[in-house]
């Protein structure tokens, strides 16, 4: 019997083709995409001021909406915060990566990986509320530079407006910390496969030309890596951008599209706004993917 | 008389060893200036990790390797005037042949238009003008290998390496390339080091040859010494095929206490009824199998009184159903007393 339905799927390749891929195609389709399509449409219907109900009728009004000052300050402060978490998260996590794969025997290896991704193990908000703890006015972190002698370089640093606040855990600053410890792995791993897939031998051939290690670098190691950097910035990006967790806990009133997404369609029950305002960082998202494409990131792929 | 050139590779009491693994061991070798010089031994005998070492990609343990005349152990691989041709070519796939080939240059800063000027004349030289524009990935085997060339030679070193670099191609490539290699070489006049497990292949292109066995070196010579005078059972054994006999067998065949090896091209398949030759060793015997292999027929027989020998002869006139009919038949093997390398255990 089993023998006779190996034999039937054998014969039939197209038929094995879509029993494999039919079940996370549906899922994906219905859930996934359906999701968002329903978010799309959403994001044409408009709230009724004065009645404060949904009507159901196509308008860009609710878009319009979007590009009032206040809503595009806040998806320029997000924007901005994605980039600088990006970028710090890729230069903490080059080197990083860099060491892991091609320095370390396999058995160290692995175990840094598990390292790696260890803090994935616990709830992210366990470990957002734990920075809030490490990073508030009487925290650990508040303690070593006052033992460092360093109160003075802080509280000038919280006195810059743009960044600063009442403390480290109240402040765009604390925030920018806690994203760019939260998706480091995000950023670790995918330099780290790509950076493992450098055949040595172009290395050494470079070497061999006579090129000195750091043309090497330059030459051959990075632009063979950036695409696991562009990998990595993509969930760092995205992941800034649609946070809303961490602006509540650690923010000021100055408001992150995730949080301003999280607001309107809960205490303001403007569920059209929200809508339109998630398709920002969509929009956002497609711009950076083909900033990265003009910047050749997918040509070694 | 004048003064000679340093050789252009000199090994001094080389040797490499990797925790208890002894990869080179009191390697010993000298190689001429212009010289086509092939490593060839089995893998694992110690051939690749001396070129690496002549690269820098590796360091001896203990001894010292000169590079014409300066000592070049602890060199890292930019500051030597050596090249390599790697088995995988290595080329760098995000940067287009012209660019592969430039890159020599380019880390030196030699100048764009002189560097442009120089790739043609290295691609002309590769015959692959016209490909310039055009990434690794496009390339078949045969052109990337030619771009490892160019790219290799552009610089001009002192000494080129090649890492077994006709391996991945097929065999009509490969002859045709071997015979190409040669021609660059002469055209070129550098050193070429050449690594291959190929027996024929080293036959075929080198000057000399070094083989190696197990880290050490067993015979350095001409291609034709290493074929005819094999100091070694290794040696004999590895480089084309040889009977290699020894003990009772060779002591009733030459009356002598010795091991020796005969190939088995020189043994001649005697009527069993006729004399040998005077100043010929000879063995009667039974043929026991007869391998038909279209240029030649490969006959394995068997000596009375023990022992079995392989014979070669080449089917010059004879056809496939001529040389099966030999199989049990009675022959008298003789050959040549010069044409027998003696050697020690």
């Amino acid at each position: 019997m089993l023998n006779k339905i190996s034999t039937y799927l054998y014969l039939r390749p197209k038929l094995v083709l879509w029993l494999t891929l039919g079940p996370p195609l549906t899922y994906m389709i219905i859930v996934y995409l359906g999701s968002l399509f329903n978010l799309l449409i959403n994001s044409f219907y408009y709230l009724e001021q004065f009645t404060g109900l949904i009507v159901r009728e196509f308008t860009l009004g609710t878009y319009a909406r979007t590009f009032e000052p206040a809503n595009l300050e806040i998806f320029t402060r997000t924007t901005l915060m994605a980039i600088a978490v990006t970028v710090m998260d890729a230069i903490i996590a080059f080197p990083l990566a860099y060491y892991i794969a091609r320095f370390t025997p396999p058995k160290l290896k692995t175990w840094l990986i598990i390292a790696v991704t260890l803090p994935l193990w616990s709830s992210y908000l366990v470990r957002v509320y734990a920075w809030k703890l490490i990073l508030a006015k009487e925290g650990i972190l508040s303690w070593f530079i006052n033992l460092l002698g360093l109160q003075g370089a802080l509280d000038w640093l919280l006195g810059i407006p743009a960044i600063g606040g009442s403390s480290l855990a109240l402040s765009p600053l604390g925030m920018f910390i806690v994203f760019a410890y939260i998706w480091l792995p995000y950023m670790i791993i995918p330099i780290q496969t790509a950076l493992e897939r450098v055949p040595h031998s172009l290395v050494e051939a470079s070497s061999d030309l006579g090129a000195k290690p750091l043309q090497t670098f330059r030459t051959v190691i990075l632009p063979l890596a950036f695409p696991g950097v562009v990998a990595g910035s993509i969930f760092t990006f995205s992941l800034t951008l649609g946070d809303f967790i961490i602006p509540l806990s650690l923010g000021n009133s100055k408001f992150f599209i995730g949080q301003a997404v999280y607001s309107y369609q809960g205490t303001a029950g403007d569920i059209p706004l929200a809508a339109a305002m998630t398709m920002g960082p969509v929009v956002i998202m497609i711009i950076y993917l083909l900033i990265a494409r003009k910047m050749g990131a997918f040509d070694a792929l | 008389m004048a003064q000679q050139t340093p050789p252009a590779i000199k090994f001094d009491k080389v040797s490499r060893h990797f925790g208890d693994v002894k990869a080179v061991d009191e390697a010993d070798l000298e190689i001429r200036d212009g010289e086509f010089f092939s490593m060839l031994g089995p893998s694992g005998s110690g051939k690749t990790t001396c070129l690496r070492m002549i690269a820098g990609f590796d360091r001896p343990t203990a001894g010292q390797i000169f590079l014409y005349g300066q000592d070049v152990s602890n060199l890292p691989p930019y500051d030597r005037d050596v090249n390599t041709v790697f088995q995988d070519y290595a080329l760098f796939p995000h940067m287009s042949v012209s660019e592969n080939i430039a890159y020599g240059l380019m880390v030196k800063k030699v100048a764009r238009p002189e560097r442009m000027k120089k790739v043609d004349e290295m691609l002309e030289l590769v015959q692959l003008s016209g490909f310039g524009g055009r990434k690794p990935s496009q390339l078949s085997g045969g052109q990337r290998q030619r771009v490892a060339l160019a790219r290799a030679l552009i610089n001009h070193p002192k000494v080129l390496l090649l890492d077994e670099p006709l391996g991945a191609l097929d065999l009509k490539l490969r002859q045709q390339m071997q015979v190409e290699l040669k021609a660059i070489q002469k055209r070129v006049g550098i050193t070429f080091i050449f690594v291959t497990h190929d027996q024929e292949e080293a036959l075929t292109m080198s000057d000399r040859i070094a083989l190696f066995n197990q880290g050490k070196i067993e015979q350095i010579g001409t291609p034709a010494e290493i074929y005819e005078h094999p100091k070694s059972a290794f040696v004999a054994g590895f480089v084309g095929t040889s009977n290699l006999v020894r003990g009772e067998v060779a002591r009733r065949i030459t009356g002598m206490d010795v091991t020796f090896s005969i190939r088995p091209e020189k043994i001649h398949l005697g009527n069993i009824k006729e004399k040998a030759p005077t100043d010929s060793y000879s063995s009667d015997g039974t043929i026991r199998d007869v391998v038909y292999l279209g240029l030649y027929t490969r006959y394995h027989v068997e000596l009375d009184g023990g022992g079995d020998l392989v014979v070669v002869e080449q089917n010059l006139k004879s056809t496939s159903m001529d040389v099966l009919k030999n199989k049990g038949q009675r022959t008298r093997l003789h050959w040549n007393k010069e044409h027998i390398s003696k050697m020690g255990a």
